[in-house]
């Protein structure tokens, strides 16, 4: 997989609450469908489809153990995605802050003016 | 997700908003993004990389093409587009299309500028041909609305990191 489509994998795989929560459950440590399927008011085949996205997006690794198979978090792709996020909106505010600094120059110049016109006035 | 008052988020099935506070009145904000001479001095893209190309017809109808080369290697990245709506001093839509573009189709982008107390609300909203070519740009998980996902992926590292 290349880098966006292995982006794009990623955030498809985020795109849904109970995967994003499923994630933040594996946050704190491994544990099997069962465990995970718990809390949600959801089958355990449910529960399986949405760990086989979080799989192929490689959020989650699942341990070899034929019985149990624990399932844990993969923190790389997480933090691919929020480095992307954080470069678009950090791209957007550098373009913003050269913005603001024009902005008071324009306002600068506007004031002048408007006193040049006030004082002809007079 | 805010850094100063910029926010940047996704909006139901094909859109993205931008928006950002600035310390002037709007005409000032509207003249910043209609004349290519305010306009080259603020949108130079990426550090090390510097607008070469910045012609602009704004009226109705009007093209535009922006171009922008990379000092260290002279890589260029060029868009074009055409003004749909051009109401001074609050409203400006626009198509961009860019030259090696990494989402299908165009987008429209329209710019709505709202004054307070002599300062301006940008919300700029971009508008995608789909949802795949949305997500291509933000590759945004936000379908329930203001930077929640993202809040969700903070949540989520920050559990990581503790």
């Amino acid at each position: 997989m290349n880098a966006a489509r292995h982006l794009d994998a990623t955030f498809a795989a985020l795109a849904d609450p109970t995967r994003r929560a499923i994630l933040a459950r594996l946050a704190s440590g491994e544990a099997s469908v069962n465990e995970l399927a718990k809390p949600f008011a959801m089958s355990q085949p449910a529960i399986s489809k949405h760990l086989k996205v979080l799989e192929r997006a490689g959020l989650i690794t699942r341990g070899r153990d034929a019985q149990r198979r624990p399932c844990r978090i993969e923190a790389r792709p997480l933090a691919e995605a929020n480095d992307w996020l954080e470069g678009y909106r950090q791209f957007w505010e550098g373009q913003f802050q050269r913005l603001d600094a024009l902005l008071d120059e324009l306002k600068a110049r506007e004031t002048k003016s408007g006193r040049t016109k006030k004082g002809t006035r007079r | 997700m805010t850094t100063g008052t910029l926010k940047v988020f996704a909006q139901g099935e094909r859109e993205l908003v931008i928006t950002r506070e600035f310390d002037a009145p709007r005409h000032l904000v509207f003249e910043a993004f209609t004349r290519p001479e305010h306009l080259r001095r603020w949108l130079g893209g990426l550090p090390g990389w510097e607008m070469v190309v910045c012609d602009m017809d704004v009226r109705v109808g009007g093209k535009y093409r922006w171009m922008w080369k990379s000092l260290e290697d002279g890589l260029s990245m060029g868009m074009s587009g055409e003004y749909r709506e051009v109401s001074p001093p609050d409203r400006l839509v626009s198509t961009e299309k860019f030259d090696e573009s990494w989402y299908p189709g165009t987008a429209v982008g329209t710019i709505v500028l709202t004054e307070r107390g002599g300062r301006t609300t940008l919300t700029q909203t971009m508008l995608y041909d789909s949802r795949e070519a949305r997500d291509a740009v933000m590759a945004s998980p936000m379908e329930e609305g203001v930077g929640v996902s993202y809040d969700r992926l903070e949540e989520v590292l920050r559990d990581l990191a503790g």
